[in-house]
C-alpha cells in the first residue's frame, strides 16, 4: 500500500481520475436513459459507442487529419467528427431498438428476452467490426495537441482533461433540461411513471422510446469524439470494458437517474486511480466493484437513488 | 405460422447442408496416416496467427511454411505436411488444439507455443502424448524449468533478454529512474522481474496493466508522479500501442523500451507518431544478419522481409523436417532426434541443453529502434 504516493501527488491523481471518469459518465447515461424508460439495460450501447469511435476515425481518416494540425483544422476536425459520431452512433441505438426491441416490446415478451437480444446484438457487432476492420489496435492521429492549461501547487491539468469533464458536464445539464424542461422530455417523463396512462393522453410511446434511443446514441457519439481526442484508439472490442464500467457508473449513482449517472462515473474514476495508485492497476477492478457492492448493500437504488420523472415530475 | 414454419425447416436444411460441406472439406485434408514405414507425415504448427498479436507470431508461421515448401520441391517423395491451428494466442483456445493434436496420430511433432502462456497450458498435453514441440518464440524461463520433456525452444529466453534489457538501459539508454510495467501475463511478468532484478536501484517504481485494458489513466498518473526517465513495458502490442500514445499525449518525455511481444508492425502503427524512437529488444536477429539465402527466399515468397522471429520459425521447421527425412516417422524417434540435434541454423547455431533451450552463449539479443514508422535493427547487446 503506497500511502505516500496517494498523498504526495492527491490532487493530480484526483484530476487523473476525474477527467477518466467524465467519459463513463457520459456513455452511463445512455444506459441510464433507456433504464429510466424501459426498465430494460441496453447492452448494446457499449457497440453504440464503439460505432462511432469507428466513425470518428473514418471521418478523421478523409479529411487527412494529422498530428497537432493548425487550429482551424482543429475546429473542423472536432466539428466533423462529433457530427460523424453522433450520427453513426445516433443510428446505430436507433436500428438496436429497431431490431432488437421493438418486435419483442410489441410481443410483451418477458425481460430476460431483451436482455439475450442486446447481448447477441452487441457480439454481432462487436465480431462484425473485428471481421472488417481487423482486431488490431487502431492509431489514430493527435488532434488536440496536450497542452497544461493550469497548474496549482504540483497538480498539472491538461487541456484535454479539462475538455472532457467540461463537456460531460455540459451535456449532462444539456440533456436534464431537455428531459425536464421541454415538451418532449415531458413525454419522457410521462412514459417513465406509467406508460399506458401516458399512451392514453395521447403520448405517441413508439416514438418517445425512439427518442430516448436517439439521444443515448447521440451522447454515446460525443462520448466516441471525447474518447479519441483522448485516447487516440479504438478497436473492435474497445466497447466491452467502457460500457461495463459506464454501466457500472450507471447503478453506482442509481441506475435511471441522470445525475446519478455523472457522480457515479466521476467516482468510479477516482476510486479506480486511488486504487491503481496505492497497489497496481490490475487492482482496480477490484476496489471498483468492491465500492459498488458496498454502495448496494447500503444504499440499494445507488447513491441517488433511481428516478427518471418519478421523484422530480 | 405456416410460413414460420416452412422457413425455420429451410433454415436448418441450410444449416445441415454448410455443415456436411464444411466436414467434407476436412476430411479431405487429412487423408494420410503417420507411422508405417513411409518417408513424411504431418506436423502441427500453433499460435496466435489471427487476432491482435498476431503481427508477431505470423513471420514465424511464414519461415516455417517456406522451410516445409522447400522440403517438399527437393525430396518429392518425402512429403510433409504443415498444418495451422490458430489459437490467437489464448491459452484457453490452445488446450482444445492440444487435446485434438495429441490424439491424432498422424501429427509427429508440434512447431509452438508462439506465447509463453498458451505453451504453459498445453506442454504437459503433448508430453502426454509422447510429442516434440519445438518452439519459436515463447521465451518465459519458467517453461524450461518443469523438467518437461517435449518442450525445446531455438530462441533464448527472457532470462538473458531481460539482462540484456538492464543493460542497454544501463549503459545506452542512461535512465536513472526507471518505472517497468508489465502486463500480468506469464511473460510480462518473467521478463519484468528479470529486468528489475539487472537494474536494480535504478527502478522508481512499478505497475501491473491487465490485458485487453485500452485506458492507462492510473499508470500515466503514477509514471508522472515517479518523474520516471525511462518506462519499460513487458507485454505485447495490444496494450503496448495504447499505452505508449496516451504516455506521449499525456506530455510524459520518458524514453521507451519494450521487449519481443510488441515487435510487430502493429506496434509502430498503432501508437503513430508517439512509437518514434521507441526502443524494442528481442532475441531475434535482424533479416539482414540471418545465414544463408534465408532472407532473400523469404522475400521472394511473402513479398516482404522477415519480422520478428520469421528465422527462428523457419530453424524450428528445418530441426523437425531434417529428421523427418533422416527416417524418424514416430513421435518418439522424432523427439529422440531433437534432443540430439546439433547444427548450424540462420538464426543462431542449434543444440539443446537437458532443459530444452539452446546454448546460452549461442544466443543474440539485439535492440531496435522504431524509425520512421518502421521498426530498424540498431545494435546487437552484448552482455558483458
Amino acid at each position: 500500500m503506497n500511502f505516500d504516493e496517494l498523498f504526495g501527488h492527491l490532487g493530480q491523481h484526483t484530476v487523473d481520475g476525474l477527467a477518466k471518469g467524465a467519459i463513463y459518465a457520459l456513455v452511463a447515461l445512455g444506459y441510464t436513459l433507456v433504464y429510466g424508460v424501459l426498465k430494460l439495460i441496453n447492452f448494446a450501447h457499449s457497440e453504440v459507442f464503439m460505432v462511432g469511435t469507428f466513425a470518428v476515425m473514418g471521418t478523421w481518416a478523409l479529411l487527412g487529419a494529422t498530428d497537432g494540425p493548425s487550429f482551424g483544422m482543429v475546429v473542423l476536425l472536432v466539428v466533423a467528427g462529433l457530427a460523424a459520431g453522433a450520427l453513426a452512433s445516433g443510428a446505430t441505438a436507433v436500428a438496436v431498438e429497431r431490431i432488437a426491441y421493438r418486435r419483442l416490446r410489441r410481443m410483451n415478451a418477458p425481460p430476460l428476452i431483451f436482455l439475450i437480444t442486446a447481448i447477441g446484438l452487441s457480439l454481432v457487432l462487436a465480431e462484425a467490426f473485428g471481421l472488417w476492420q481487423g482486431r488490431i489496435v487502431k492509431g489514430m492521429p493527435d488532434v488536440v495537441r496536450h497542452d497544461i492549461w493550469l497548474t496549482i501547487g504540483n497538480t498539472e491539468i491538461s487541456n484535454r482533461q479539462i475538455i472532457t469533464v467540461v463537456a460531460a458536464l455540459g451535456m449532462m445539464f444539456a440533456l436534464d433540461r431537455f428531459i425536464n424542461g421541454t415538451r418532449y422530455g415531458r413525454g419522457v417523463r410521462a412514459v417513465a411513471q406509467n406508460p399506458d396512462t401516458a399512451a392514453l393522453m395521447g403520448v405517441n410511446q413508439d416514438r418517445v422510446i425512439m427518442l430516448i434511443f436517439l439521444l443515448g446514441g447521440l451522447l454515446a457519439g460525443a462520448a466516441a469524439l471525447l474518447w479519441s481526442i483522448r485516447y487516440g484508439i479504438t478497436k473492435f472490442d474497445i466497447g466491452f470494458l467502457v460500457g461495463l464500467k459506464a454501466f457500472t457508473a450507471a447503478v453506482l449513482g442509481g441506475i435511471g437517474n441522470l445525475r446519478g449517472a455523472l457522480v457515479g462515473g466521476l467516482l468510479l474514476g477516482v476510486v479506480e486511480v486511488y486504487s491503481a495508485t496505492l497497489t497496481s492497476s490490475s487492482w482496480e477492478d477490484v476496489a471498483a466493484f468492491v465500492v459498488l457492492v458496498v454502495v448496494l448493500l447500503f444504499r440499494p437504488t445507488g447513491l441517488l437513488g433511481e428516478s427518471l420523472g418519478r421523484a422530480r415530475a | 405460422m405456416r410460413r414460420n414454419y416452412v422457413r425455420a425447416v429451410g433454415t436448418a436444411a441450410l444449416a445441415a447442408l454448410a455443415m456436411v460441406a464444411a466436414a467434407g472439406c476436412q476430411d479431405a485434408g487429412s487423408g494420410t496416416a503417420g507411422g508405417g514405414d513411409k518417408c513424411g507425415g504431418k506436423i502441427a504448427i500453433f499460435g496466435a496467427f489471427t487476432g491482435a498479436n498476431s503481427g508477431l507470431v505470423l513471420p514465424s508461421l511464414n519461415g516455417a511454411k517456406l522451410a516445409v515448401k522447400q522440403h517438399n520441391e527437393k525430396n518429392p517423395d518425402c512429403q510433409v505436411k504443415l498444418e495451422e491451428f490458430d489459437t490467437t494466442g489464448d491459452p484457453a483456445q490452445a488446450t482444445p488444439v492440444a487435446n485434438r493434436v495429441a490424439q491424432d496420430q498422424s501429427f509427429l511433432a508440434v512447431i509452438g507455443g508462439h506465447f509463453s502462456g498458451e505453451t504453459k497450458a498445453t506442454m504437459q498435453t503433448y508430453e502426454a502424448a509422447g510429442m516434440v514441440m519445438v518452439s519459436p518464440s515463447a521465451t518465459a524461463p519458467e517453461l524450461t524449468q518443469q523438467d518437461n520433456k517435449a518442450f525445446h525452444r531455438v530462441v533464448g529466453n527472457d532470462l538473458t533478454q531481460g539482462a540484456a534489457a538492464a543493460t542497454y538501459i544501463k549503459n545506452t539508454l542512461k535512465g536513472q529512474k526507471v518505472f517497468v510495467i508489465d502486463d500480468a501475463t506469464t511473460y510480462g511478468q518473467g521478463i519484468a522481474g528479470e529486468t528489475k532484478k539487472g537494474l536494480g536501484p535504478l527502478v522508481a517504481a512499478s505497475d501491473k496493466v491487465q490485458t485487453g485494458q485500452s485506458n492507462f489513466d492510473a499508470t500515466i498518473s503514477k509514471i508522472k508522479s515517479a518523474q520516471a526517465d525511462t518506462v519499460v513495458y513487458a507485454g505485447y502490442t495490444n496494450e503496448a500501442a495504447p499505452l505508449l500514445k496516451q504516455l506521449r499525449a499525456a506530455g510524459v518525455q520518458a524514453k521507451f523500451l519494450g521487449f519481443d511481444g510488441i515487435y510487430s508492425p502493429e506496434f509502430a502503427s498503432g501508437a503513430g507518431a508517439a512509437a518514434e524512437g521507441a526502443i524494442i529488444t528481442c532475441p531475434c536477429l535482424p533479416a539482414s544478419e540471418a545465414g544463408g539465402t534465408f532472407s532473400a527466399d523469404y522475400e521472394k515468397e511473402f513479398g516482404e522481409a522477415p519480422g520478428s522471429y520469421g528465422a527462428e520459425g523457419y530453424d524450428g521447421a528445418v530441426v523437425l523436417l531434417e529428421g523427418i527425412k533422416a527416417g524418424k516417422n514416430t513421435r518418439q524417434g522424432l523427439l529422440e532426434w531433437v534432443d540430439s540435434y546439433d547444427k548450424q541454423g540462420v538464426s543462431k547455431y542449434i543444440k539443446f541443453d537437458e532443459t530444452g533451450d539452446v546454448d546460452k552463449s549461442k544466443v543474440v539479443i539485439w535492440a531496435y529502434e522504431v524509425k520512421g514508422g518502421q521498426i530498424t535493427a540498431q545494435q546487437e547487446i552484448k552482455l558483458s
